[in-house]
């Protein structure tokens, strides 16, 4: 019998080119391991990406169920993020001066083609406030915010406060009359501020000798506004709390919320 | 048509409003297990989806819906009640499990499951949704620009952004320095005391409703009814000079609301003991800082030997106090609801020398 040579069917040239690419060093030394389609590589996959790392390797079975989580606290997150960038690209073309705030905001609409970045910067701000809402309802209801998770129950309130004012800061930013008189009714309120605003109870008491520490240019709403009315003071305060104070805090404790998640014992269920 | 307007206008007045939140709040919590049912859930989507298609055929209600900061406080109500629908389901359908001596369907899912692929892919198809969603609305409704910014010209309506117009609602009620300061701060407050004032250890991570029962009616009717319920009536009821109008009616700027507001002292000096106010402020208003005082310190104490005693024991005195305390000061805004609607009260202490209103 003559010999038969066997003769191994070729892969598919994609085939071929994915497995060249995945063993060049280039990929190999990005990716420390194959794909997660064993059990080994899904949990390298968790241990070695710097991006999937926040999870654990396994979950609970409840906690990837859209019945028990909503979504609401990846959703917020997600949104954050989407704000972070469309707010960035805003940053390049919004001046916080009266001169050049109004004309940049209608600039945006009339110079920059297709552009919808300041749609979906504020959209998306307006549905990250639901969806911090609809986070915490669910947190509630699950009563997931019981021993061991008071904490971290807490530091989300924080950061309730934040998100709200992250998207107060934000709603003078257009500098139209929206804006302007949302905000002065807004902090107004500052302005009764027991003992600290000119027209709270008690401000009277705040003096020293003859010299009135609480008035209208020396109060909890002056603090606020950097003025005595919603004005450039106002306009610039707000501007750099919107990009930088704020979203560096709320950043910060989220670092902490998502780390204590972890901690606590991952997404709640029952005990 | 104008019969149905005008019927729907007449309830949307905010204490009928308001009564009718409350007693469909009792009604979901008695009635739960009907309440929780799948048809219930669709009937009340699809009863909101033609209360504002038929909405936008009207000429003032359509202004009121269509105007871009107003649109995500529509999607918030759809939201809000298939949310709160769902979990009392979720909760009923737990309590029936447990009635019937099993575990709640959580404890069923405890089974642990691979990040990759379960998790990651749940989240990004979760992103990839709410990426098109955040985009097709971007496109297809443009952020407000009005006209710049001119501090001499009111507008009037002038409101704050709609998540503060709870708030803004409360200063009927309340003047700015209990509204719009220590009220805040205290619901700040109540939410952080939350997890150390309950000590009752069930319901930890999974849906429920009869093992906290009372925390959860709390819950809701802080959540739903004094905060949302609010926003609510304070985006779309509110028309000029903060006036009330059904969601119907024309926004008229002229329209006259009779202001008979009467101060505590005044029912007690004048009305009550046929007297001229007396001048100094701190003995005309001697029965409302009393009554204030009472609210606020005794009435805990009360509550602590009858009517809550029970949860005085379960709690010890911190917890209770801190409880009842918050609690009270939530209570506070109906209580003042009610006094304004039934007795014209606008004040129980009025000393406007020192800006020191209750």
């Amino acid at each position: 019998m003559a010999d038969t040579k066997t003769i191994e069917p070729k892969a598919p040239a994609l085939v071929r080119a994915w497995d060249w690419i995945t063993e060049t060093q280039i990929w190999t030394s990005i990716f420390r391991h194959t794909a997660p389609i064993n059990d080994r590589n899904r949990v390298l996959v968790m241990l070695s990406n710097v991006f999937l790392h926040m999870h654990p390797v396994r979950l609970r079975k409840s906690g990837v169920r859209l019945r028990y989580t909503w979504c609401m606290g990846g959703i917020s997150f997600f949104l954050f993020l989407v704000l972070t960038f469309t707010g960035l690209l805003l940053m390049f073309y919004y001046r916080p001066t009266l001169e050049y705030a109004y004309s940049d905001i209608v600039g945006l609409r009339e110079h920059v083609p297709l552009g919808i970045m300041r749609e979906m910067h504020r959209w998306g701000a307006h549905a990250m406030v639901i969806t911090v809402w609809l986070h915490m309802f669910r947190v509630f209801m699950t009563g997931s915010y019981k021993p061991p998770r008071e904490f971290n129950w807490n530091v989300g309130v924080i950061m309730l406060v934040l998100t709200l004012l992250l998207s107060f800061t934000g709603y003078l930013l257009p500098w139209d009359q929206l804006a302007i008189w949302a905000i002065t009714v807004g902090s107004n309120m500052a302005r009764a501020t027991p003992f600290l605003g000119h027209e709270g109870p008690g401000f009277q008491l705040m003096r020293l000798g003859d010299v009135q520490l609480v008035h209208a240019a020396d109060d909890a709403r002056f603090a606020l506004l950097g003025g005595t009315l919603v004005g450039e003071g106002a306009l610039l305060r707000f501007y750099v709390l919107h990009c930088v104070a704020l979203p560096l805090v709320i950043g910060f404790l989220m670092a902490v919320h998502f780390w204590r998640v972890r901690k606590d014992g991952g997404i709640s269920g029952p005990l | 048509m104008d019969a149905i307007k005008g019927f729907i206008d007449l309830f949307a007045d905010p204490r009928l409003f308001f009564t009718i939140s409350v007693v469909a709040l009792v009604l979901i919590v008695w009635k739960r297990e009907a309440w929780a049912s799948n048809s219930w859930g669709w009937g009340m989507m699809v009863f909101l989806a033609i209360f504002f298609a038929f909405g936008l055929t009207d000429e003032n209600f359509n202004k009121i819906i269509t105007k871009p900061d107003n649109v995500p406080i529509v999607a918030l109500i759809f939201l809000l009640v298939f949310f709160t629908w769902y979990s009392v389901r979720e909760g009923v359908r737990n309590d029936q499990r447990i009635a019937a001596g099993k575990e709640p369907i959580e404890k069923e899912e405890e089974d642990r499951v691979w990040t990759w692929p379960d998790l990651v892919y749940t989240e990004l198809i979760a992103m990839v949704v709410c990426m098109v969603i955040l985009i097709v609305w971007s496109i297809g409704l443009e952020a407000p620009i009005e006209q710049p910014a001119n501090n001499a010209n009111t507008p009037n309506p002038s409101k704050a952004p709609w998540y503060f117009l709870g708030l803004q609602e409360m200063l009927v009620y309340y003047d700015p320095w209990l509204a719009g300061v220590v009220l805040p701060s205290l619901i700040i407050v109540g939410l952080m005391a939350i997890p150390y004032v309950d000590k009752n250890p069930k319901g930890n991570g999974y849906y429920t409703f009869v093992e906290r029962k009372a925390e959860i009616v709390i819950f809701l009717f802080g959540f739903i009814i004094l905060w949302n319920s609010l926003i609510v009536l304070g985006t779309f009821l509110r028309g000029p000079n903060w006036n009330f109008f059904g969601p119907f009616e024309y926004w008229d700027v002229h329209k006259l609301e009779a202001l008979t507001s009467v101060q505590l002292s005044d029912y007690i000096w004048v009305r009550g003991l046929g007297m001229a106010l007396p001048e100094n402020p701190l003995v005309r208003e001697s029965f409302g800082i009393l009554l204030t005082l009472v609210y606020v310190f005794v009435l805990p104490v009360a509550l602590a030997k009858k009517g809550l005693s029970r949860y005085y024991e379960k709690l010890g005195p911190t917890r209770f106090y801190v409880t009842v305390t918050l609690f009270l000061a939530m209570l506070s805004l109906p209580v003042k609801m009610l006094l304004r609607w039934l007795f014209n009260l606008k004040y129980v202490v009025s000393i406007p020398e020192y800006f020191f209103n209750i």
